[in-house]
This record gives C-alpha cells, sequence and structure tokens, in this order.
C-alpha cells in the first residue's frame, strides 16, 4: 500500500528529531555511569550536565534548578507530593497550609495525585473554566487565601490547546503566600516559556512532546522553594531524585531543546496557518460543527473540533484506515464512556463531547496534508452521518 | 507501516465497520414491521433497528439500522442485521450479546455493552412487532427494562445483582457498571435496590 500516512497526533507525542537521533545514538557509547569519577563517568555526567545548561537557559533559569525525572507525569507528582510529603526523614510538612487549588481540565497526572491527598485529608479546589478553557479567575479569587499551600494550573491545555493567563494566576498565588506550579508540557518548545516571567517556582516540561524520545521529563524548581524528593535512594540530582541517570534520554532531551531555539519560532508560524486552512477548510466542507477551546490564546497547532451526530472513536477508526491518525478525548476505546473531561468542563453537552477529536500538528506536516486530512474527513463525517441515528 | 501493525479489532469487525450492510438510509419511507430505539447519544450510543416479518412464517424478512457509537458498535449492528434474516422472531430475541461478539470474531471484554445495545434494538424491535398486532401477552413475559441507558442495564439485572448480594448503590454498580457514565439512572436504580431488597429479603 502506497497510501498518505498523515500524523496529527503530536500532543500525544512527537517522532524523534532527526538531529536528536543523531546525538542519542552517540550517547549510546557513553555508557559510563554519571556518578562515577573515571573518566567513563565523566563522558556521561558531561553529556547530561551540558543538557541541564541548555534546558535552563531555554526556560529563563539556571542548570541547576532543573531537576530530571523519568516523564512528566513524575515531575507534576512530585509537586504535589513534596508540600505534604510525611516521610521520617524529611522535615515534613513543609507547610501549616491544608489547601490545594488546581482546575478541573488539568492532566490526569495532577488530578489523579490531588485526589490522593484530598484522601489525606488536604482540600483540593478545582476551579472551573469558561466555554474556551480559560480557568474562571473570579472563582479563583474567591477561594485562595492565606490557607492555600499550592496552585497548580497548567499552562497549555493538552486536549483542546487553551493557553492559561499563566503569569497572573502566579501573581495571585503569591499574593496569599502560596506555592506555584505549572504543567507547561505541552507549552514548552511550542510557544515561549519564561520562568522568571511568569513568576512560576515549579514548572514541569517533558522531552518526548518537542521531538526528544520518551522517557524523561524534568522539573523546574526555583531556587529556595521547599523540595522534597520523590524518589529516594541516591544522590543523584543533588539529592532531589534518586536513580542513575537516563544518560541516552537526558542527552537527547537537550539536544531536542537545542533545535527548538531555532525551529520555535518558524514552526509556530507555519503551524498557525496550518490551523488556519484545516479550520476554514472542515467549515467549509462539513455542517453542524463546532471548534472547541479558544480561538486565539490557543496552541498553534492544536485543533480541536465536534462533529455533531458521529461519533468520536469511529471517526478516528475511520480516518485511521486512510492512513490519518488524531485522537479522541472520549474514551470509548480505552474502555470507558467517559467522554472528554476537559471538554465537559468547558460546557460541552456529552453528545458534542463524544463526538469530537484532536488534531494536533507538527513540523512533519505539510499543506498537502492538511488538504488530504480536510477532504478525507468531509468523506468520513459524511459516512457516519448517513448511518447515525442523529442527523 | 501498513500490514504489520494490527488494527484494534478483528478482521471481521474491520470489515463490517468499513462496509456496513444493511443501513437504514431512509427511515421515513422504510415501512417497518417493528421499531427498536435503546441508547442515548448523551452515553455515546444509540441504536435504531427496524425489521420486516414474514407473517406466514414468523420470521425475520429484513434487518435494518442506524448506530450512533463507535467502530464495535457499528460493526455488531452490522451483522447482526445479516445474521438474524430467516430466523424466527423467538430465535431472534433470544441471541444473546456473545452470539453476536462470537459471530463476530470477538470483541474486546470492555466493547462486549456495544454488542449488547445492537440485540437490545433488537428485542425491543420485536416487542414493537408484537405490541402493533396484539400479540401482548408475549411482551409481557420477555421485556426488561432499561434502566441504565448508558451502561444499558436493565431491571432483570437489577434483581439479579441484588440476589448475587449487591446490597448499596456501589456495590450494585460494582455488579453492574450501572451509572458510571452520565449518572442520570441514580435515583431510578437506588429505588429498584431498595424495592428488590423488599422483595427477596425482607421478613
Ligand atoms: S443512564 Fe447514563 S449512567 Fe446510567
Amino acid at each position: 500500500m502506497s497510501k498518505r500516512k498523515v500524523y496529527l497526533d503530536h500532543n500525544a507525542t512527537t517522532p524523534l528529531h532527526p538531529e536528536v537521533k543523531k546525538v542519542m545514538i552517540e550517547a549510546m557509547d557513553a555508557f559510563g555511569n554519571p556518578s562515577s569519577l573515571h573518566s567513563f563517568g565523566r563522558q556521561a555526567r558531561r553529556l547530561i550536565d551540558d543538557a541541564r545548561d541548555k534546558i535552563g537557559a531555554f526556560i529563563g533559569g539556571k542548570a541547576e534548578d532543573i531537576v530530571f525525572s523519568g516523564s512528566g507525569s513524575e515531575a507534576n507528582n512530585t509537586v504535589l507530593n513534596l508540600l505534604y510529603c510525611a516521610a521520617r526523614h524529611c522535615e515534613a510538612p513543609h507547610t501549616k497550609r491544608h489547601q490545594i487549588i488546581t482546575s478541573q481540565i488539568e492532566h490526569p497526572c495532577i488530578l489523579e495525585a490531588a485526589a490522593c491527598l484530598e484522601e489525606r485529608g488536604i482540600d483540593v479546589v478545582y476551579l472551573p473554566v469558561h466555554k474556551t478553557g480559560k480557568i474562571d479567575m473570579d472563582k479563583y479569587s474567591s477561594v485562595i487565601s492565606d490557607k492555600t499551600a499550592l496552585v497548580t494550573v497548567m499552562m497549555a491545555n493538552n486536549e483542546i490547546g487553551t493557553i492559561q493567563d499563566i503569569k497572573e494566576i502566579g501573581r495571585i498565588a503569591h499574593k496569599h503566600g502560596a506555592m506555584f506550579h505549572t504543567d507547561a508540557i505541552q507549552a514548552v518548545g511550542k510557544i515561549p516559556v519564561n520562568v522568571h516571567e511568569l513568576g512560576v517556582d515549579y514548572l514541569s516540561l517533558s522531552a518526548h512532546k518537542i521531538y526528544g524520545p520518551k522517557g524523561v521529563g524534568a522539573l523546574y524548581v526555583s531556587p529556595g522553594v521547599p523540595f522534597c524528593p520523590f524518589i529516594r535512594g541516591g544522590h543523584q540530582e543533588r539529592g532531589r531524585r534518586a536513580g542513575t541517570e537516563n544518560t541516552i534520554g537526558i542527552a537527547g532531551f537537550g539536544k531536542a531543546i537545542e533545535m527548538r531555539v531555532t525551529e520555535m519560532g518558524p514552526e509556530a508560524k507555519r503551524l498557525s496557518s496550518l490551523k488556519a486552512k484545516l479550520k476554514a477548510g472542515i467549515e467549509k466542507n462539513i455542517p453542524n460543527i463546532q471548534f472547541n477551546g479558544h480561538p486565539i490564546d490557543s496552541l498553534p497547532g492544536t485543533l480541536n473540533v465536534s462533529f455533531f451526530g458521529a461519533e468520536g472513536e469511529a471517526i478516528l477508526l475511520y480516518l485511521d484506515l486512510e492512513g490519518i491518525a488524531v485522537s479522541t478525548g472520549s474514551a470509548c476505546a480505552s474502555g470507558s464512556l467517559d467522554p472528554s473531561h476537559v471538554l465537559i468542563a468547558a460546557g460541552l453537552p456529552a453528545e458534542e463531547a463524544h463526538g469530537s477529536i484532536r488534531i494536533s500538528m507538527g513540523r512533519d506536516n505539510t499543506e498537502e496534508d492538511i488538504g488530504y486530512t480536510v477532504e478525507k474527513i468531509a468523506l468520513v463525517i459524511d459516512k457516519i452521518r448517513k448511518m447515525s441515528t442523529v442527523r | 507501516m501498513d500490514n504489520k501493525f494490527e488494527w484494534v479489532y478483528s478482521e471481521k469487525v474491520k470489515d463490517h465497520f468499513m462496509h456496513p450492510r444493511n443501513v437504514l438510509t431512509d427511515e421515513a419511507a422504510y415501512n417497518a414491521d417493528g421499531r427498536g430505539i435503546v441508547g442515548n447519544i448523551k452515553c455515546g450510543d444509540e441504536m435504531v433497528v427496524a425489521i420486516k416479518v414474514d407473517k406466514k412464517k414468523n420470521t425475520i424478512a429484513e434487518c435494518k439500522w442506524k448506530t450512533y457509537g463507535c467502530a464495535s458498535a457499528i460493526a455488531s449492528t452490522s451483522i447482526l442485521s445479516e445474521i438474524v434474516v430467516g430466523k424466527t422472531l423467538d430465535q431472534a430475541y433470544h441471541l444473546t450479546a456473545k452470539d453476536i461478539a462470537k459471530e463476530l470474531g470477538g470483541l474486546p471484554e470492555h466493547k462486549i455493552h456495544c454488542s449488547v445495545l445492537g440485540h437490545k434494538a433488537l428485542r425491543a424491535a420485536i416487542e414493537d412487532y408484537y405490541t402493533r398486532n396484539g400479540m401482548t401477552n408475549k411482551v409481557e413475559e420477555e421485556k426488561a427494562h432499561i434502566i441504565c441507558q448508558c451502561m444499558n442495564v436493565t431491571d432483570i439485572e437489577i434483581e439479579e445483582a441484588v440476589l448475587e448480594g449487591a446490597r448499596t448503590y456501589l456495590e450494585l454498580q460494582e455488579h453492574t457498571k450501572l451509572g458510571t457514565v452520565c449518572g442520570q439512572c441514580k435515583d431510578k436504580a437506588i429505588q429498584m435496590l431498595e424495592e428488590y431488597k423488599k422483595k427477596h429479603f425482607s421478613k
């Protein structure tokens, strides 16, 4: 089969950048344990330090503020747990405050970690969002107080692409003496992120969303803020995350960030225009649709759209048969029929949320890809609607 | 990368998904002898099944359908519309979800409810036929009422769950998965739970 393959699921993960792959292959020879003092160890250590420098600089922090982790989820979990770490050998808890504020549209790794703290008696407030996916700031201002230990709000949403006003959210958090974390996993490398400008205490990032490898994430920890390791048992990462460093992955992460320095700007521009084309194409060819997320403050490559009368998994699989990879927020494919918690939080009725797909573009996508996609989506939606009980 | 990676479902499911048979394209013009609708788009699945009956033989002469749902929902209604033709109403009524899944070459366990939905719509269509033709006695003995639209849980299943030991709403949910999607059925389910507890276990 010589059918066209169009990958439009970059918010799930991205292909390795060829330059990153090269660096990782080279790093495979640096097998020494980065903690060893001999030359083999020092060779591996160098690769890690180098990546740390690049990542720190990219987000406007210092190298020593970066703690590598096994994933973005681990970075997020680390932050949620650290304030209430009850380990004997920790001077915990770091705070007498007992409230966390987050949002209803966070990634499950935040929501589930928060739910776990709730069971331990911490009060968690899940902020509602407006139709565009922006945090309800009035509600936020009304619940935050000197009881709030931590505010954690994601910078850009993985499903609908909405970008939050992180600077303002952080300012309010600090005004009340709370710590502020942002899950910037979908943001770093796609839009400008500067930890000082944003005023964050903690920020999570991940390599595989920006053409780096899977299995490596990082946490930015602002100097002087509380910290408590999530994984213990070694002095790696200056005692902040035990475990022998993933040298190859980290080297790849560093290179991925380095490539972003030059590629991010032009790519964002290109993806924005592809997105506009995609949007216009869908609008022109398919009736009864709705775009979800914020019309302007949105990731350049992310488009979420609801097709009335067509179910998400069916759309996804028909498109897959045409070689096009998208994703759906409804979890039908994974065993539950729950529609996306993000779309529901944004006020979509369940029937519209079930019929939504997320199209997330990346560096390899071309105008031809978008033309092909529009053409196929129109056919697929028409086919599904013809046999649907809802027209 | 094309053929090396298996599709999530069986080839048979794929075939019926790609080429759905007997779709009811023009419902208004279709002169059905019986019509059933189950599910709810809010839950993510909704199906309509319409049948024509060979009145002499008491068999299903034609079966058409419409589905709002995922791939296995579409495929299972499609295959159902083929296998019921020629079966007596009684045989068709007593097809099980398992039978349909088997015809499809198997469905992942969490997708079985999609095939349940297809055959529930068929049952509703047969019941509709009975009702229209004055055979209400047949309906009475066979009718189960769906209480949870999303997960397709009937009063009979709730009763069974109670008999198997479910005493609280949570236990009922563990047994039946009812109320786990839109939650609309909760009040009704709790009421039935109490009724069945009373019926079977109060002195
Ligand atoms: S009717 Fe939706 S969960 Fe039961």
